[in-house]
């Protein structure tokens, strides 16, 4: 209970700041500064949010979407972490797959949809495999890093131990190298979230991008932004997820206790 | 392999060269050296900063490689790393993912079964006296006791030699010397060799039978001044003061030093 209040005491603006703008919001449309039927006020949207809760239709399109993230994401983060530990490991690998992975990891996912909707259709495989492809070049950029980025005492301390290559990497390489994986993670899950709705703008029967561009088919504002902002508060609920399984995880790391 | 033979061994070294390439120049470091070291012997290896007597201890741990000449622990020719060497570095070198206990218990090999593995790390952290922060990481502990897990680590194997690198150079002053009391008592609960690399004059005497004094790079040794003292050793006694004395024109041996004396 101190330490909620200790909180509220350090961080009250970060509630009061967005508290008084919705307030002035919804002022502005209450006196019709502000034209409904393009921006509603924050009461009505409250309602329409309410609504497609009950209806369960807000909930099972962002169920349907967060279940994709989760099946193209651990795709593309295992694939990513596997591929990255060999690549970081494995000069000649590294210098094999240097010029491929030049040309295809600036490519923004967003370019692959129509590419994997003539391959796979609409359906759920062209989006999980958008969704892995974004996540896998964040998490094996990470990885590479994180591995080569580690600390050469370290290293040297094994070698006088005569360790072997799998105590090796599984007692100081992989350790050394979580806490960049964990920032991969965090971009990677973005990034994944980012591509699932971009592909289910694009085309699809399902999910919280549907919904959105169905509502606005309908000139439905009010559905489009409970869609809009339910992307981003989801956002936010997973991101903070990550944080408290990054504390469990790691910690021996000092470094992120202080944030 | 060697975890068969823990006692002590003669460490040798003989016409010793040791040379980095930097660039496209070819830079000696380590220069014709021969010592003997005796089995339990304790050597303090004192030169001024970055004549090489680091490189001294990397070679005789296996850390570098590509010199001429041969060191010899035993009948064995050193070529490369092993556990029946130790070595301590001036950072403690832990892992901050692993506890005190695990830190220690990655000294060992996977040979033992689990109890005789926590045995040993237990008998360890005893003897370095942190048998109380075995769940602690390394976070938590102050500077110096960090370096005692670390000593532990490296003795964990009951290594025939214990190589340490400026290992209390990072430690302030009184931390420093509770340490130095610590290693002497470690060593002399061990039996162990020990070659010590330090820039401390004072560090030096205090704790080896002989100082090996070398010169800037390439380093070669200058002098080896045998410290017969008796232990424990009073560093204010005038023996000492004299040993002390005696070193330190080794290193500023044109510089006439003004003596005064005041009645």
């Amino acid at each position: 209970m101190i330490k909620f209040w200790g909180w509220i005491k350090e961080n009250y603006l970060a509630i009061v700041t967005p508290v008084v703008l919705l307030l002035i919001w919804e002022a502005a449309s209450q006196l019709g500064w502000i034209r409904a039927n393009l921006l509603p006020g924050p009461s009505a949207i409250f309602m329409v949010l309410v609504e497609l809760v009950k209806t369960g239709e807000l909930i099972i399109n962002l169920g349907i979407s967060i279940i994709r993230v989760a099946e193209g994401f651990i795709i593309g983060a295992a694939l990513g972490v596997l591929v990255g530990v060999q690549v970081a490991l494995v000069k000649k690998l590294r210098v094999a797959v240097s010029l491929i992975f030049g040309v295809l990891r600036p490519i923004p996912v967003i370019a692959w949809i129509p590419v994997l909707i003539l391959w796979l259709g609409i359906d759920e495989g062209s989006k999980v495999t958008v969704i892995a492809i974004g996540s896998f070049w964040t998490v094996l950029v990470s990885v590479v890093q994180g591995i080569r980025n580690v600390d050469i005492k370290y290293l040297e301390v094994a070698t006088i131990l005569e360790k072997d290559r799998l105590t090796l990497l599984t007692k100081v390489i992989l350790p050394a190298t979580l806490p960049a994986l964990f920032t991969g993670v965090r971009v990677g899950i973005d990034v994944a979230w980012r591509s699932v709705v971009a592909a289910e703008l694009i085309a699809a029967s399902s999910g919280i991008g549907y919904m959105i561009m169905y509502a606005r088919e309908l000139s439905q504002i009010d559905t489009v932004l409970v869609g809009v902002l339910s992307i981003g508060l989801t956002g936010i609920v997973i991101d903070q997820l990550l944080i408290i399984l990054e504390k469990r995880l790691l910690k021996w790391n000092v470094n992120i206790h202080e944030a | 392999m060697s975890e068969a033979n823990t006692n002590p061994q003669i460490l040798q070294f003989s016409k010793l060269n040791k040379a980095f390439k930097i660039g496209t120049e070819l830079i000696e470091v380590v220069k014709d050296v021969n010592l003997t070291v005796k089995p339990g012997e304790f050597v303090s290896i004192i030169g001024p900063s970055g004549c090489g007597k680091s490189t001294l201890l990397r070679l005789v741990v296996g850390l570098e490689r590509n010199f001429t000449g041969e060191i010899r622990l035993g009948e064995e020719l050193i070529t490369g790393p092993g556990v029946n060497r130790g070595m301590v570095f001036q950072e403690a070198r832990l892992f901050p993912w692993l506890t005190v206990e695990e830190n220690v218990a990655f000294g060992l090999g996977n040979s033992e079964s689990k109890a005789e593995r926590s045995q040993v790390v237990n008998e360890h952290l005893e003897l370095v006296g942190l048998s109380n922060f075995a769940a602690a990481y390394p976070s938590q502990l102050s500077g110096g006791m960090q370096q005692r897990v670390s000593i532990a680590r490296a003795l964990v194997n009951r290594p025939q030699v214990l190589l340490l690198d400026e290992p209390f150079g990072a430690l302030d002053a009184i931390t420093r010397i509770h340490m130095q009391q610590e290693i002497i008592r470690i060593w002399q609960a061990e039996k162990t060799t020990i070659l010590l690399v330090t820039h401390d004059i004072d560090e030096a005497i205090f704790l080896g039978d002989r100082v090996v004094v070398m010169s800037k790079r390439p380093a070669t040794i200058k002098t080896i001044i045998s410290v017969d003292l008796p232990r424990p050793r009073d560093r204010n006694s005038f023996d000492f003061v004299k040993l002390r004395r005696k070193i330190y024109t080794e290193f500023f041996s044109e510089v006439e030093v003004p003596f005064a004396y005041s009645i």
